[in-house]
């Protein structure tokens, strides 16, 4: 149970750190003096302290979707084998459970934004659902090859298989690296399919669902989204990088020892990430069916080649 | 799960990219980048012959690797890029069918050759005889890039992946073809391009254009 709860302390705090590193790396790039990486937290901070203001004709699902979507977002995070293997929580749903999940949060999202009945409200949950509707196959295939290759869809135990095997070159997983990335971008919003650091465009697409929230409904979401770029991260450290992540059980002594090696995990995809995004342009949003068809096709791909050279 | 060794995983990983350089080709619009990706198709030819090559002990396989160097990594990109550069195609116009369509299309065309590819496999004694159906992928992929494309250029591109696609064919399926074939297909090539590339100035000094559409049509107008 202790471990439990220290990895859960150890997603929450560390999901709005993941963020304010990306945005300082991109900073940098951009030749910007970067804000703090403590930014992220002092906005929540800031945001709790606030009245909420709720729209009048805003109803009870509006004020609970951002305690649900959190939630969700947290159990996501206690599922995933980010810190250690044999945690009283991972073994509670496997990744297929687990992607349901994630849409369950997207939903309520969704359904919240539609709720107060303003134009960008609808506007954005159509496009998210858009989004999220290509990239979960796409997300799905990418889980089946790593089940394939270890021959189990719990997401622990594809770590364990992975990361405690000889080495050897997957050609298949290269695939499924890339499309995974791919999904993570428009799956979090990020830029090739919607700009996290604009407000009030037609193009948002994240942005605009939140736009009827205010003060702790605001913050809580924020820390959701956060939160799920942190989970996603970890979802594709668990398949692609899984060296590092403490296998005992022998308690929170060896949690604590993969911290470091964690750190250096999310110092490195945050960099990525950041890079990523500096060097693409935003896509228009008719153009995100392609890129997503892309991610689809080469984690199909992936399937395919693992099929046929076992590899 | 039986254990692969290292240089036969790195073969695998050459026939992967191959097949994932066969659907950037696909999906690819500008004809530069296509010659691009087919001299990168050719260094990979060349590092999966070499890595056989040195695997198998096959003294005539070192030959063809730098058949394929010569020719394929360094010779006809040349070419096709100075026939680029010459000719001013830079874009082919809208292929056929959209991008997310062929992409769909060459999936199936990848299961099928997957699957026309097990019972040949089956019967191939070689170490590399998984990477036959991939072979046949790019063959049949680059069938599709020449099917759907309209410029001239563009598909003749498509063709000389589809030779690729058949030397690594038979690279994996009997460790190379005899080496007298192997010249002569070389040739055979290396005289095609040559031989389209002026077909190409003709072309478009009758129509204006690389377009092959125009072909359609006997007369210029009823």
């Amino acid at each position: 149970m202790l471990t439990q709860a220290l990895e859960l302390v150890v997603a929450l705090t560390a999901a709005p750190l993941f963020l304010g590193w990306i945005n300082q790396c991109r900073a940098w790039l951009q030749n910007r003096t970067a804000p703090s990486v403590w930014l992220p937290y002092r906005g929540i901070r800031k945001l709790f302290f606030k009245d909420a203001v709720i729209a009048q004709n805003a109803s009870a699902l509006f004020r609970l979707a951002p305690y649900i979507v959190f939630g969700t977002m947290v159990v996501a995070a206690a599922i995933i084998p980010s810190m250690g293997t044999r945690l009283p929580l991972t073994t509670a749903a496997d990744a297929i459970a687990l992607v349901g999940l994630l849409a369950t949060a997207r939903v309520f999202m969704a359904l919240a934004a539609m709720d107060v009945g303003t134009a960008f409200g609808s506007l954005g949950a159509r496009r998210e659902m858009m989004v999220g509707f290509l990239a979960e196959p796409a997300l799905l295939m990418v889980i089946f090859v790593a089940s394939m290759i270890s021959s189990t869809t719990a997401l622990p135990a594809i770590t364990e298989h992975l990361a405690t095997q000889n080495l050897a070159l997957f050609p298949s997983l290269a695939f499924t690296a890339i499309a995974f990335t791919m999904v993570l971008l428009a799956e979090n919003a990020r830029i090739p399919i919607d700009n996290p650091a604009t407000h009030l465009e037609l193009t948002m697409i994240h942005e605009a669902t939140l736009l009827e929230y205010s003060a702790r409904h605001l913050a809580l979401m924020e820390w959701a989204s956060a939160l799920k770029l942190f989970n996603y991260a970890c979802i594709g450290f668990a398949m692609f990088v899984p060296w590092g992540v403490s296998t005992g059980t022998d308690g929170p002594a060896s949690l604590l020892a993969s911290i470091p090696l964690l750190a250096v995990k999310l110092a490195v995809a945050g960099a990525a990430l950041a890079i990523i995004e500096t060097v693409s342009a935003k896509l228009r949003v008719f153009r995100a069916p392609e890129f997503l068809a892309v991610a689809f096709l080469l984690a199909v791909l992936g399937l395919l080649v693992h099929l046929l050279l076992g590899a | 799960m039986t254990r692969i060794p290292f240089d036969l995983q790195l073969l695998n990983l050459c026939a992967a990219l191959l097949l994932l350089l066969s659907f950037a080709m696909l999906a690819q619009r500008r004809i530069v980048v296509m010659v691009n990706l087919l001299a990168m198709q050719g260094v990979l030819l060349f590092a999966a012959t070499l890595l056989l090559a040195w695997r198998t002990g096959e003294h005539h396989l070192y030959l063809s690797a730098a058949l394929t160097l010569a020719l394929k990594v360094i010779f006809l990109p040349w070419i096709l890029h100075r026939l680029i550069r010459r000719l001013q195609v830079y874009w082919d116009t809208e292929p056929l069918l959209n991008i997310s369509g062929t992409m769909l299309v060459g999936l199936v065309v990848v299961v099928f050759a997957f699957g026309l590819a097990q019972p040949i496999a089956a019967l191939a004694s070689t170490a590399t005889r998984s990477s036959i159906g991939i072979a046949l992928a790019v063959v049949l992929l680059s069938f599709i890039t020449m099917i759907t494309r309209r410029k001239a250029m563009s598909q003749v591109i498509g063709f000389l992946s589809m030779e690729n696609g058949l030397f690594f064919g038979a690279m994996s399926a009997t460790y190379g073809m005899p080496m007298i074939v192997e010249f002569g297909v070389a040739l055979d090539v290396l005289v095609a391009v040559l031989v389209l590339g002026i077909f190409f100035f003709q072309i478009r000094e009758q129509f204006d254009s690389l377009d092959l559409h125009h072909f359609e049509s006997l007369k210029e107008d009823p």
